[in-house]
């Protein structure tokens, strides 16, 4: 069974996601570190499901779906970043800073 | 209800009785009480829509209380009659379920006993009187339909707190009579002194009424009640343990203060010369024949109490003889005719304290009828003075006081009923036989020198009490002579003006002058048996006073009328005292030379002490007014006020909330980064309580 190496492999690709999301200003390249950690839970869903029977695979395909639509609305709206401020770097945008 | 029911529930005869008769009664109660209502309604009604309106109002405020009265007469006669064979009979008549709280239970009902029977027809015949009287008194006055509005009410009040049948509603008369005393006090409230005369009567009554409180209280926790008949039955049961103990002492002497308050005893009497701001009929129905009796009546009702504990009545008695000779020696150089008889009224509600400490109830409440007639007839007579004084002044465009007997003299011959009427008074409230004041002032001093045979302390209040007859004899003669008698000094202009008052005004006063003559009738003593029935007022009282009489016959307190040598003694002195008072009063006052106010010179020596009431309201001011005000300002206001609940309290607050909300904001960076770190570090703590919980 690759039940084990597959959850580490998992726990690895979600950390290096976190990991990039923290320390990138770039918005495109954190967008890619989101969708790094989407499909890293998707490879322990697609793991678990040897273990706990096919709905794990089935969720998959729902967290794709939500991945599909959450790239749409997220590219359109950094693509209206960039229009408004000639840049996709997160540390010049706080405009909601209190 | 039906008899045949009341005989399954095995009901003694008589109870089946007191209950029918209490269901009985409720209509004529709720009638009594009901009509001055009404007259306060529709009156207050005129005085806002239609003020003008003075004819319906003349037939209004009369009206109510004269039918008022006609009903009391009528439930006299009913219950008189029963009571004669049934003589413990006390009826008590429940209009609704007031407080029912748990153990509690207050319910709206009135009692009708041969007490509040006689301080029902006290207060509905003289008011009545009163209420005639001022028809004339007040008729030029813009406030007429207001002013019966608020008579009215008093009266209503009055009636609540004499037929209430428990403590609690005894206390919403007492509060109520409060109210419409400050309200007539204050009634021409566009003078500053009047409005700060009505806030004094009220301020210095709270602190009466604080005692009424606690009184309450410590009586619902000692007998877990607050009806009379409760009470006072447990009272005489529980006699023996109760007896002189600290619980009853307290009871009574907490009671004792409210009555300090209202019935203007020393130390709280200051009001009541100063309440004379108001209109004359009501100081003559207010502050002389029935609110400030109120506290001889409340020691009345709860006799058995007073028997129980003998210190609260030594310092009843006390408080009554050095209030009735402090009064009398102030109203020895009062020049305005009202403040005499206002210290008049201080002292013989002494007397009447005098009497009920010593536990003659019957003679205190015997001397609180006769006193009505008489004070109330000499307050009319100087109400009615005052009204030719004024209309004089007011002809003429003086600025003169109408009120101040400097400007008086001679008035005998321009008012010849009045000065008759009040000659009459002045007899009676001396102590000249066979006037009501003789019997009822001798038999409180008897009473007071008798209990001084086993208590020796009381024979000192006689002696103090003595005193003041004699002073009082004096003050009403110089009274007297000063208005009525000697040279005209109104002034040459005025002095053709000056009239008797019209019948509706003459008309009350004759009828009070008859009673200030036959009052005496209500309860003669023994020695003048020859001159009627003796003793019909205290066989009427009996049943209420029966239970007091036994504790104090098991207590030893019980008052001994002298007999013998000693009784004719007191009698003698007392008519001696009374006749030296009046005539050393009258012959010194007329050679005196009085001269009109303007022109007085500035008194002397104790005089001038006496002038100027002991001082006692410039002692207050400095000792309680100053220190309290000071005490606001300083600490309340500076401190407690602006520092505390300003400072700490509002501007605290928002402070508080401002600097939380900067500390909050300092969060909202605006960076998402840092969003997320949070985000994360959340999530990690929710996942180590999953897995670690």
């Amino acid at each position: 069974m690759l039940l084990g190496p597959a959850l580490a492999l998992s726990a690895l690709l979600f950390a290096i996601g976190v990991t990039g999301v923290l320390v990138r200003r770039n918005a495109i390249v954190i967008y890619m570190c989101v969708e790094l950690m989407l499909n890293a839970v998707n490879l322990s869903f697609v793991a678990l499901s040897t273990a706990h029977g096919i709905s794990g695979q089935v969720f998959v395909f729902f967290v794709m779906t939500v991945a599909a639509a959450e790239a749409a609305v997220g590219l359109a709206i950094i693509l209206a970043i960039f229009r408004h401020h000639k840049s996709v770097n997160l540390s010049n945008i706080n405009l909601l800073k209190g | 209800m039906p008899h045949a029911l009341l005989a399954l529930a095995a009901l003694p005869a008589e109870a089946h009785d007191v209950m029918a008769l209490g269901q009985e009664l409720r209509l004529p109660i709720a009638l009594i009480l009901g009509l001055p209502l009404l007259g306060f309604l529709l009156n207050g009604a005129l005085a806002l829509w239609k003020p003008d309106a003075k004819g319906a109002v003349s037939l209004i405020g009369p009206g109510v209380l004269i039918a008022a009265f006609g009903i009391a007469v009528a439930q006299y006669l009913k219950l008189s009659h029963l009571w004669h064979d049934q003589p413990e009979l006390s009826p008590v008549a429940t209009l609704w379920n007031w407080l029912p709280v748990g153990t509690l239970q207050v319910p709206f009902a009135f009692q009708l006993d041969q007490l509040s029977m006689v301080m029902l027809l006290v207060v509905t015949g003289v008011g009545s009187l009163i209420h005639l009287f001022s028809v004339g008194y007040m008729k030029a006055d813009p406030g007429y339909a207001r002013y019966f509005a608020y008579l009215n009410l008093f009266v209503m009040f009055m009636l609540v707190l004499v037929l209430g049948a428990s403590f609690p509603m005894m206390f919403i008369g007492w509060e109520g009579v409060g109210l419409c005393s400050y309200l007539l006090i204050g009634f021409w409230f566009t003078e500053k002194a009047n409005a700060d005369a009505g806030k004094k009567a009220f301020i210095v009554n709270r602190i009466g009424d604080f005692g009424f409180l606690v009184a309450m209280f410590l009586i619902w926790q000692t007998f877990g009640s607050l009806d009379y008949a409760n009470v006072f039955g447990k009272a005489a049961d529980a006699s023996t343990h109760l007896a002189g103990g600290a619980t009853i002492t307290a009871i009574t002497l907490f009671l004792f203060l409210g009555c300090t308050g209202k019935s203007a005893q020393i130390p709280l009497y200051t009001w009541l010369p100063d309440a004379m701001a108001g209109p004359t009929p009501v100081s003559a129905l207010i502050h002389a024949a029935t609110m400030v009796t109120a506290g001889v009546y409340l020691v009345a009702r709860a006799n058995v109490l007073f028997a129980l504990a003998p210190t609260t009545q030594a310092v009843v008695a006390g408080v009554g003889a050095l209030t009735a000779l402090f009064a009398a020696t102030i109203g020895l150089r009062q020049y305005d005719i009202k403040k005499v008889l206002a210290y008049s009224t201080v002292s013989q509600l002494g007397y009447m304290f005098l009497g009920v400490g010593t536990g003659a109830i019957t003679a205190g409440v015997f001397h609180l009828a006769t006193h009505a007639f008489f004070k109330a007839l000499l307050f009319l007579g100087s109400g009615s003075v005052i009204h030719a004084m004024h209309h004089a002044y007011h002809a003429s465009h003086s600025h003169d006081d109408p009120q101040d007997m400097r400007n008086m003299g001679g008035l005998a011959k321009y008012m010849p009923i009045t000065a008759t009427l009040m000659g009459i008074a002045t007899l009676a409230i001396a102590g000249i036989p066979p006037f009501a004041g003789f019997f009822s002032k001798d038999e409180i001093l008897a009473f007071a020198f008798g209990r001084g045979e086993h208590t020796p302390i009381f024979r000192v209040y006689w002696a103090m009490g003595a005193t003041a007859a004699l002073l009082t004899a004096f003050y009403m003669a110089r009274l007297m002579a000063m208005t009525f008698f000697g040279e005209n000094r109104t002034g040459d202009e005025a002095r053709h003006h000056l009239h008797e008052a019209p019948w509706i005004m003459t008309g009350p006063l004759v009828v009070l002058g008859v009673l200030s003559i036959a009052g005496g009738w209500l309860n003669l003593p023994e020695f003048a048996a020859s001159l009627g029935t003796p003793e019909l007022l205290h066989h009427w009282l009996h049943p209420i006073l029966a239970a007091g009489d036994r504790v104090a016959e098991t207590l030893g307190t019980a008052p001994a009328l002298p007999e013998g040598g000693a009784e004719h003694m007191l009698i003698g002195l007392a008519i001696a005292l009374a006749v030296l008072g009046l005539a050393a009063g009258f012959f010194t006052t007329l050679k005196a030379r009085t001269v009109p106010a303007h022109d007085a010179p500035p008194e002397h020596g104790f005089w001038k002490v006496l002038y100027h009431k002991y001082y006692v309201d410039e002692l207050y001011d400095a000792v309680i007014v100053r220190p309290l005000e000071a005490l606001s300002r300083v600490v309340l206001w500076k401190q407690v006020d602006q520092g505390l609940i300003d400072g700490a309290g509002v501007n605290g607050a928002a402070w508080a909330s401002r600097t939380l909300g900067w500390l909050g904001s300092r969060l909202q960076s605006g960076l998402v980064g840092g969003y997320v770190v949070l985000f994360l570090v959340g999530a990690l703590y929710i996942l180590g309580m999953v897995v670690w919980r």
